[in-house]
């Protein structure tokens, strides 16, 4: 035993499908230790914000402590961050309409930029061919670039109780700064939000443990019915065989997809929780197992120590329990890592379908997928409310696949590379 | 004296193992083959015979590797050659190889007929397919194997017809050698004699120069075989004709392994089979000295200290002992003598 | 004279058919069969001839088609599972390869501590336990404290032959049934492992049926010789008569297609 398991995790594969997939694990047991809110909780008015750190603009503004820098680049910042592309190109083709060569004219350096415009410009000039929507639409730009480079500041203004009327209280100048450590409301998003306002990160690791836990009990329900089944069918044979295998065949012939959709339907949206779903999807794939567990042992059963066990009279439990089952261990633990990642799979299956798990309680990947398809996040351009979830769904999945052909690698010798 | 077919002058091989360990598994082996006579190798499992096999050709491939030594076929000496020489000009050609369990190795995608045109094209012959279906076809004749073979699928043979079959294959490029490793263990006797048959029959055809065969089974290779080489633990520790070997054994263990021999004939039924006690040392580590002393009855302490080589005797016969010839012969005299009363 | 001495195992008519309609397979064909109390009896016959369904039939691991086994005079009757346990008190087998004959996941002291359970002995004390065990790991010439607590993998081929022949030291049943015990062993160690046997049968008074392919080896070692060809007996008699003087055909090419040293060995029949 001691020996196999060197050996197991001597295997390059099973090693880094293993580190993965723990690394997955922590992260779902640390993740909620440290954020402590809801994952359901609706955080955002709006949907889809984009991933960022959001800053209180009232909290920054009434902030206690305010700093005074200059920096250099913070005009050319703030003109470059207020010019939009299509605004340059604008710059440039006056400039160039003005007399000004075209290989001078940089639109990404806005500071060159700005310093010929300004030196250039006039309102009251007239290009050729340009109508007077766009003459305007120069004087707009001309007069909010020149608000930017004022060095005036914003004045800050609020309603007297007494009189009602609007009293200056503060002026924020363009110098001023606010360290963002000491500003009372500050939220970190890495992921942004969903469709809902709820905080993707939060949901999607809250996700990951749901489904895991899922694909647990759907791998264990499987892998426990189909071993029991295929130790049964294969050691007994027989009548006991012809009934087991019956129903094995009626079980893989029916699609099992098909199957899950018509359970999940006529259980109702009430009763399916995840650990209802997870033993319904178990109850739906243990046929595979059955039929490989089974084909094992009937070669196992002929075998020279297992007629001796015979010959030292044990009974057929004993002889099921302690001579076929160890054999067939190993195949067993590849098949379960395998009913779990696809047990997580269907589930992700289901739900995009609808016809997952509760959507109230928890969260599940399927589910997340799902609000992303139907608020019509990839067509809208919110890679963030499915893109994440997708690469965990690949991650489980690989790493788990991976350590499944480390461990084959171990137990079957010819497989060795 | 006939030309010599095959002369090996101390080759030592070597296995290097998953944790870098050094394993001889031929040790120091020197043997000679004539032209018209055919060489038996006997010894248990894990004696170094089938290593002995494959490094006879000269082909060399991890975790196998070439230690020091010489291999002379019909005057040229392939001891250090390329491998992909070897594969070109001495494999098929010179020298020709049956591993343990080659009929089960067929291509089983592929007719026998088909084989054997990849057989041709490997070894760069420049035959059309109507020459090389001719030739397969006289040559099976007259191996005494039925043409219709050629068409057929390995699966749809008999073990025994698939074993003559790859026989009758590797000889068609007319090697020099032929080597034949337990050609016969895993058939039924019936297709065991007629395997036998065909092997001793193919010096006479011209298919063949000389024969090595390596087997487990004493009987087989008394019947078919000039001259025998007893190996233990990688190295030879008798040989001499196939006659002397089994009837007058010098080595204990060659005395021991001929005392073990059952043939079902009148007899046997008082003679009392001699066993030896203790498993063969671990290659890893071999003993210094004598590697037979652990497990001799006739050891003495100078055994395990002075390690032997090959006593060579006029007749043309050697053993590997410390004792001489008279020494031994009287020691077995005695115990003959002992068992008797 | 097989009426005067004692039938301890018989089959009359016994058949064993695998499969149906077309793909009837009939292994045993209506066999007759009489074991008399200490005699050592081979099975001879090729891979296909039926021997090992033959002697999985006498064992009890199969159940037979037709036909019927008589043990010690009266009719066998295993459809039990305590019925079965009481056979196996006096019917015991080794097979063939002792790599397979062991359960790789348990420690070999349970193989001997199996044997010691089932003559009843579950309840003795620990030390009387070992006692057993030491004996009969010194019967066969292994010491119970070199093996113990090791695994089968941890052993060579010939140490679980042995250990094998020491479980039967253990359980002392009235007839042993031997499945080609040396066709993997070294020929040195073969006659170790025979000589074995026969001491056992000799202390015990065990009756030997042993199964093989090799002639030679069935004659050496026995009394009586079955000669089995495609499910049912050709020939049986005194080894010598059978090997010596084959009356059928069948037996005669089979002896002529051994290898022989004393005797010349005629090539020109095949």
């Amino acid at each position: 035993m001691k020996h196999t398991i060197q050996q197991v995790f001597r295997s390059g594969k099973f090693l880094f499908g293993f580190v993965i997939f723990i690394a997955l694990l922590l992260t779902t047991f640390l993740y909620p230790l440290i954020i402590r809110y809801s994952p359901l909780e609706i955080i955002a008015q709006g949907t889809f914000f984009p991933p960022g750190i959001y800053v209180s603009t009232y909290d920054s503004i009434n902030s206690p402590t305010k700093y005074i820098l200059n920096l250099d680049e913070a005009a050319a910042n703030r003109i470059a961050n207020k010019l939009s592309n299509t605004d340059r190109q604008a710059l440039k083709d006056w400039l160039v309409a003005d007399g000004i060569p075209e290989e001078e004219i940089d639109i990404t350096d806005t500071a060159n930029l700005i310093y010929l415009w300004t030196n250039n410009y006039d309102p009251n000039l007239d290009v050729a061919g340009m109508t007077l929507a766009k003459s305007r639409y120069y004087q707009r730009l001309d007069i909010s670039l020149k608000g930017i480079l004022s060095t005036e500041g914003v004045i800050i203004a609020t309603n007297n109780p007494q009189t009602g009327i609007l009293e200056q209280t503060g002026v924020v100048n363009q110098s001023d700064y606010v360290n963002i450590n000491q500003v009372a409301n500050v939220r970190v998003l890495p992921l942004g939000t969903d469709n809902f306002g709820r905080d993707v990160l939060t949901e999607l690791v809250k996700a990951t443990t749901v489904s895991l836990q899922i694909g647990l009990v759907a791998g264990t329900v499987a892998t426990l019915i189909g071993l029991s089944l295929g130790l049964l069918a294969g050691y007994v044979g027989g009548l006991m065989d012809d009934i087991i295998m019956f129903f094995t065949n009626i079980f893989t012939v029916i699609p099992p997809f098909v199957l899950l959709i018509l359970i999940s339907f006529s259980i109702g949206q009430e009763h399916r929780g995840p650990f209802t779903i997870a033993v319904v999807i178990g109850f739906t794939s243990w046929y595979w197992t059955t039929r490989a567990v089974r084909a094992q042992v009937i070669s196992l059963r002929n075998r020279d120590h297992v007629n001796l066990s015979k010959l030292s009279g044990h009974s057929v439990i004993h002889i099921i329990i302690a001579d076929i089952l160890p054999y067939v261990a190993s195949y067993v633990v590849m098949a379960f890592i395998l009913q779990i990642s696809s047990g997580i799979l269907t589930e992700a299956g289901l739900s995009i379908l609808g016809l997952g798990p509760r959507t109230t309680e928890v969260p599940t990947l399927g589910l997340m997928m799902q609000w992303a398809m139907i608020y019509q996040a990839q067509i809208l351009g919110k890679w963030w409310a499915y893109f994440p979830v997708i690469v965990v769904i690949a991650l489980i999945t690989f790493s788990m696949n991976l350590m499944n052909t480390g461990l084959d690698q171990v137990f079957n010798p010819a497989l060795r590379d | 004296m006939n030309k010599v077919m095959l002369e090996v002058r101390e080759l030592t091989t070597k296995y290097i193992t998953r944790f870098r360990e050094d394993v001889y598994a031929v040790d120091h082996v020197s043997l000679k083959v004539e032209e018209g006579k055919s060489l038996g190798i006997a010894g248990e499992s894990g004696c170094g015979k089938s290593t002995l096999a494959l490094s006879l050709m000269g082909y060399y491939f991890a975790p196998l590797h070439y230690t020091s030594g010489e291999i002379i076929i019909d005057g040229r000496n392939i001891s250090k050659m390329d491998p992909d020489d070897i594969r070109k000009s001495i494999l098929g050609t010179e020298i020709a190889y049956i591993p343990q369990g080659a009929m089960n190795s067929l291509n089983p995608t592929l007719k026998i007929i088909h084989f054997i045109e990849d057989v041709f094209q490997a070894h760069d012959q420049y035959k059309s397919k109507q020459e090389i279906h001719e030739f397969a076809r006289q040559a099976f004749g007259t191996l005494g194997l039925p043409a219709e073979v050629l068409q057929k699928y390995p699966v749809e043979l008999s073990g025994g017809m698939k074993q003559r079959t790859v026989i009758a294959v590797s000889v068609l490029l007319f090697p020099k050698v032929l080597i034949a490793d337990e050609p016969s263990s895993a058939l039924d006797v019936t297709s065991q004699k007629m395997v036998i048959k065909m092997l001793k029959n193919l010096m006479k055809d011209g298919f063949i120069k000389s024969m090595i065969f390596i087997t487990h089974e004493l009987p087989l290779l008394y019947n078919v075989t000039d001259d025998i080489m007893v190996m233990y633990a990688g190295q030879i520790v008798e040989n001499g004709t196939a006659k002397e070997a089994v009837f007058d054994p010098l080595h204990p263990y060659a005395k021991g392994l001929m005392g073990s021999i059952i043939v079902p004939e009148s007899g046997l039924r008082d003679c009392k089979l001699t066993a030896i006690p203790g498993v063969p040392p671990n290659l890893k580590n071999p003993p210094s000295g004598c590697r037979f002393a652990e497990r001799c009855k006739y050891v003495i302490p100078a055994c395990k200290a002075i390690s032997v080589g090959m006593r060579d005797l006029e007749s043309g016969r050697a053993f590997r002992c410390i004792f001489t010839e008279n020494e031994l012969r009287e020691a077995y005299n005695k115990e003959a003598c002992q068992n008797a009363r | 004279m097989p009426d005067e001495k004692d039938k301890c195992l018989s089959a009359s008519g016994l058949t064993k058919v695998f499969g149906v309609g077309s793909q009837k397979c009939v292994a045993v064909d209506h066999v007759d069969f009489d074991l008399c109390t200490n005699d050592v009896v081979s099975i001879v016959g090729e891979s296909g001839s039926g021997k090992t369904t033959f002697a999985k039939l006498l064992l009890g691991l199969i159940n037979p088609t037709e036909g019927e086994v008589y043990f010690q005079g009266k009719k066998r009757d295993i459809r039990t599972q305590r019925k079965k346990r009481e056979y196996w008190k006096n019917i015991q087998a080794i097979f063939q390869d002792p790599y397979s004959s062991y359960n790789i996941f348990n420690k070999i002291d349970s193989v001997l501590l199996d044997c010691i359970y089932m003559r009843g002995g579950r309840l003795l004390p620990n030390a009387k336990k070992v006692e057993l065990m030491v004996e009969a790991c010194s019967f066969v010439n292994l010491k119970y404290e070199e093996l113990t607590n090791k695994y089968p993998f941890e052993l060579s081929g010939g140490q679980m032959q042995r250990l094998m022949i020491a479980r039967i030291f253990l359980l002392k049943p009235k007839i042993l049934l031997a499945d080609e015990p040396t066709s993997m062993i070294d020929a040195c160690s073969r006659a170790t492992i025979l000589d074995m046997l026969m001491q056992l049968r000799t202390e015990i008074g065990m009756t030997v049926i042993f199964i093989t392919h090799d002639i030679g080896l069935a004659y050496y070692v026995s009394d009586v010789v079955y000669i089995m060809e495609r499910g049912k007996f050709v020939e049986s008699g005194s080894a010598d008569a059978v090997i010596l003087t084959p009356r059928e055909p069948y037996t005669q090419r089979l002896i002529s297609d051994v290898p022989k040293i004393h005797e010349a060995w005629d090539l020109s029949t095949v």
